[in-house]
């Protein structure tokens, strides 16, 4: 395989709140590479969008970096550690080279500037076009991504869009630079099920005509199976499992991870049997379990040990695992 | 209600929280609020000097005396010569001028009169009482002897005492302004609210109508149309009420505006789907919910209303003498001339400025509490 | 968008007439007939009017008719331009008034501007550098501005200057200008003396917006579109101002609206102290001595500037919010 474009390694993000220190990213390592799909996979709160915002560098105060690295292979270039870099140039990374969608596509937007005007924004900081290059450059990319009429649409405000529309937009914005990595949190969560599924064939299209790397994020793993090429699950702040998709949702190994798994509802299921859940719930941040953070509601918990100490991150090249009964030996 | 009949069992800060009424909660974060606090004890420290205005009053704040004009503040000593505590103060004596031959009355500081506690001065009712005992007075007055703290105007009345019987106008006039304008605000925010469409926009109108309005020009108009031949008592009332009448609208806006949000929420539907009248689900339901949003907006509309009365009789328009209140103490100091020559006329400014701080800081305090789980 | 307008315009020619409904009222509430006090006035002034003038004069103001007759007959009157006669300076109002009531506005309107220059900055500088010495030092300016009442202020500022400066602070003109005609010199004169009394008629209402800047900008600070526009490559600057700035304006500039008829309302009570030769010493002036026309006609004036100040800041309003502009299409 070749080189990952965007390699996580290690990363801590804490929090400073009133409880205390919360590290909402916890040691989360990922490779991510040109072409493939990574889905981050987890349940609200594990610090799936911290993550992301973590490699963007936009984590807001009180929150901060504490720790680990960023690799990014730029196309031509050596390998820069973000978390190195000067504000001046991870600047310059946050849309020529990553790019973000976000969640809830009318916040995402002010009410107050025209379409048109806000993707307009980062082209002619970026790619320096004219005023009007970059007006017919943002027509042409709200055509790419879908929208229908878009010389029209370009001067609406995101107010007077549908959902749908609003989502696509967000995307046509994302892309506006010709980013090589795409971060998209949970885009589709906003949105009703039938745009949920044009907007995920948007994005698959998208990533094959530009062999973008995405980093899909996510809290359904209907979604994973359906994106993703390998697959990132993440448990307070940290990645319990990451490989391939076919050898995680064929052969799970972390308890977690089948606890998922087992509660996507089926039309194979027998019709009126209970849909198992995951006991209890999940523990907030400042108030971490100690060893394993999900023994408290592990059905497969072995010992002592899981609740005493953390499992170390085991496995093969292409799946890793963090569990003291499944990983092996240490 | 419960504890008195059984002990409770002990519980945990979480479900104390959990059981906690809405006004044990708003009462709980209030009390983090310390700055509030403070304004808290200081506004009702002012009631109480309201209440007890005569008891602390020196001198009769009408008696007027030519010989004691323009007095200034006199310093009271706590110590006489031979170092004994007896507080005292300098008395008053008169010298001719001798150019004009007239009398003019100077500090005299080889006399010192001496200060009682809890001594007889000039009589006054007290919850319905007759008394003449004031917390501080002088043991043997001579003519024109007083404890001039603050020194004294122009009619040679004392500034404190003044100051004094001026803060229980002042105040009152605040407390009754606000129960008039909280009886529209409720009742008009509240219909507003209830009955919707066209009664409602009607009202909004007529607020946005009244907000845009310059509330200056048109109070001194109204206030000028009183006759001159009404008692201080008339006058007070109808100053009330005219300001008032301008001042409900924020509270109706607030009221109205929790009233729309509350009926959205669940668990008035969950009442009302529980068959509850709907007189039980505004009273048992919506109003402990925004009673204490309603607090609040009141304790930042009562300085208003202080600002507003002492506007008003500043400009001559307000209260007329023989009442006194703060403005119009500060009356006496608008020009230049009367301030070069008795700058403690201003004093009335402390009282006003702090009151005004006081209750801006413990509404704000309030409205912060009253979202408690905001 | 029209229906926007129509319907503010509407709302105020309501609220114009409601206004010259309590002027008239404040014209007829003294007890009295007022030609009888006008005559009564002249003649003490040694001058006589017959009785067919009386009869004239009774007639035109509709003396003995039913009370709209006598509104109806007031108001047509002032359409057309004639807002009565001062009793008191014997000359007609409008003549009395004068310049006055545009130096009124001039200074309330300075003291706008002077309200938006300071709170846009301040309020912006507290809210992205929040709990910063600054800050606290603005919320504390901005609490005493809030307590301190501007005619209190005014007061203490005039003894503050006579007292340890010697100087004496009031007035918009200096002496050799104030009865003198409009000239270049006596405007240039006029914009020396304007800034103080337009910055302590301004200090309440910028510490209150400050107040509300700081606030709805807080809010804005950790809505969704700024990470976006981060994420976009903008610089930290650019993005405030673009983004959260531009939605906090909003509350702000519809607070603006009912900004002016507050401050048109101090200047009215600073002018009295400061002694500035605005409207305010005359409404107060009139209306102790009884001179219902002038009284009146003051209360009209400034009522209706102030639902024309309120009806373009409103229009404004609407040209800054999309939103506005779109929900009647």
């Amino acid at each position: 395989m070749a080189e990952p474009i965007l390699s996580v390694r290690d990363l801590h993000t804490e929090f400073v709140a009133n409880e205390g220190i919360i590290r909402a990213v916890d040691g989360v390592s990922f490779d991510v590479f040109q072409g493939r799909t990574l889905g981050v996979v987890g349940e609200s709160g594990c610090g799936k969008s911290v993550t992301a915002r973590s490699i963007l560098g936009i984590v807001e105060r009180p929150g901060r970096v504490t720790g680990g690295q960023i690799i990014l292979r730029p196309a031509d270039g050596p390998p820069v550690d973000l978390l190195k870099l000067p504000a001046k140039a991870m600047r310059d990374i946050r849309g020529p080279e990553i790019a973000l969608v976000f969640q809830e596509p009318m916040a995402s937007f002010s009410q107050y500037y025209t379409i048109g005007n806000q993707i307009m924004e980062g082209i002619r900081l970026h790619l320096g076009l004219s005023r009007r290059a970059a007006r017919d450059r943002a027509i042409e990319l709200l055509d790419m991504v879908g929208v229908p009429q878009p010389s029209r649409r370009v001067d609406e405000y995101p107010f007077q869009l549908s959902g749908g529309l609003r989502q696509r937009v967000m995307i046509a914005m994302a892309l506006s630079c010709d980013p090589r990595v795409l971060i998209a949190d949970e885009p589709t969560t906003a949105l009703d099920v039938t745009t949920q599924a044009q907007i995920l064939d948007l994005l698959r299209d998208l990533q094959q005509k530009q062999g973008l790397a995405l980093i899909l994020i996510t809290h359904d793993m209907g979604v994973i199976a359906e994106m993703a090429h390998d697959v990132a699950v993440m448990y307070l702040g940290r990645a319990v499992e990451t490989g391939p998709v076919g050898e995680i949702f064929s052969a799970p190994r972390h308890p977690y991870t089948r606890a998922l798994l087992r509660s996507i509802p089926t039309v194979l299921a027998k019709p009126r049997t209970r849909l198992p859940t995951i006991e209890g719930s999940i523990p907030h941040p400042s108030n971490r379990p100690t060893g394993c953070a999900y023994h408290p509601r592990c059905l497969e918990i072995i010992d002592e040990r899981c609740r005493a100490q953390e499992p170390p991150e085991t496995g093969a090249a292409t799946t890793r695992i963090r569990c003291f009964l499944h990983g092996g030996a240490a | 209600m419960f504890s008195f009949f059984r002990r409770q069992p002990k519980l945990s800060q979480a479900e104390r929280y959990a059981q906690a009424t809405q006004f044990q909660l708003t009462w709980w974060r209030f009390r983090r609020h310390r700055v509030a606090m403070v304004s808290g004890v200081i506004v009702a420290l002012f009631y109480l000097v309201a209440v007890g205005a005569d008891f602390l009053a020196t001198t009769d704040p009408h008696a007027t005396d030519a010989r004691t004009s323009y007095i200034a503040p006199q310093p009271i000593r706590l110590f006489e010569d031979d170092g004994s505590f007896q507080p005292y103060v300098s008395g008053l004596k008169g010298v001719r001028d001798p150019k004009t031959f007239k009398l003019i009355y100077t500090v005299d500081p080889s006399r010192h009169v001496p200060i009682q506690f809890f001594g007889h001065g000039y009589s006054y009712s007290f919850l319905g009482l007759d008394t003449d005992v004031h917390l501080f007075s002088l043991k043997t007055p001579e003519r024109g002897d007083g404890i001039f703290i603050l020194g004294t105007d122009q009619l040679g009345r004392d500034v404190w005492s003044r100051l004094i019987v001026a803060t229980r106008v002042s105040l009152t006039i605040g407390l009754v302004g606000v129960t008039i304008s909280l009886f529209l605000g409720v009742l008009l925010g509240g219909v507003s609210a209830f009955y919707g469409g066209m009664v409602d926009t009607v009202i909004q109108r007529v607020i946005e109508v009244i907000r845009s309005m310059p509330t200056i020009p048109l109070w001194l108009g109204l206030a000028a149309a009183l006759p001159n031949d009404w008692s201080v008592t008339q006058v007070y009332f109808s100053i009330t009420v005219i300001i008032s009448l301008l001042a409900w609208t924020d509270l109706a806006r607030v009221v109205r505006g929790k009233f729309l949000a509350l009926r959205e929420e669940e668990f008035v539907m969950a009442a009302e789907l529980a068959g509850a009248s709907s007189g039980r689900i505004i009273f048992r339901h919506m109003l402990p919910s925004f009673l204490s949003h309603i607090i609040a907006a009141v304790s930042l509309a009562l300085p208003a209303m202080i600002i507003s009365e002492t506007s008003l009789s500043f400009l001559g328009l307000g209260l007329r003498p023989p009442a006194i209140s703060w403005g119009i103490l500060l009356q006496d100091a608008q020009s230049i001339q009367s301030l070069a020559l008795a700058p403690w006329l201003l004093a009335a400014a402390v009282p006003v400025i702090l009151v005004i701080l006081a209750f801006n800081f413990l509404g704000d305090g309030l409205r912060d509490a009253a979202d408690p789980y905001g | 968008m029209i229906t926007f307008i129509v319907r503010r315009l509407l709302l105020g020619l309501f609220t114009v007439w409601l206004i010259s409904m309590l002027a008239f009222a404040i014209i007829q509430l003294p007890p009295g007939d007022f030609v009888d006090s006008y005559i009564a006035n002249l003649a003490a002034g040694g001058a006589s009017v017959s009785a067919d003038e009386a009869n004239a004069m009774r007639k035109l103001y509709g003396m003995g008719q039913p009370i709209y007759v006598q509104y109806g007959k007031w108001i047509v009157r002032v359409v057309a331009g004639d807002l009565g006669e001062s009793m008191e300076w014997r000359r007609p109002v409008a003549e009395v008034i004068g310049d006055r009531i545009w130096l009124t506005l001039l200074l309330s309107f300075a003291a706008l501007l002077v309200t938006w220059g300071l709170a846009l900055p301040i309020g912006i500088f507290s809210a992205v550098r929040q709990y910063s010495v600054a800050d606290y030092i603005f919320t504390l300016i901005g609490f005493i501005g809030i307590a301190v009442p501007n005619f209190l202020l005014a007061l203490i500022i005039l003894y503050a200057a006579f007292r340890y400066l010697g100087l004496s602070v009031g007035g918009l003109f200096s002496a050799e200008y104030a009865l003198a005609p409009w000239t270049w010199d006596k405007v240039k004169d006029l914009s020396w003396h304007l800034p103080l009394p337009a910055m302590i008629l301004a200090l309440s209402g910028t510490a209150q917006l400050i107040r509300i800047m700081r606030a709805n900008l807080l809010d804005e600070l950790r809505k969704p579109y700024v990470v976006t526009a981060r994420a976009k490559g903008l610089s930290e600057m650019r993005t405030i101002l673009k983004y959260p700035v531009r939605a906090a304006l909003n509350p702000f500039a519809s607070n603006i609206a009912y900004l002016f008829p507050y401050l048109v309302s101090g200047s009215i009570i600073i002018s009295i102290v400061l002694g500035l030769p605005t409207v305010g010493p005359l409404l107060v002036r009139a209306l102790i001595a009884q001179d219902v026309y002038l009284g009146g006609a003051i209360v009209l004036l400034l009522g209706v500037l102030t639902v024309i100040g309120t009806f373009i800041s409103d229009l404004v309003l609407m040209w800054v919010d999309p939103r506005l502009r779109h929900q009647m299409d």
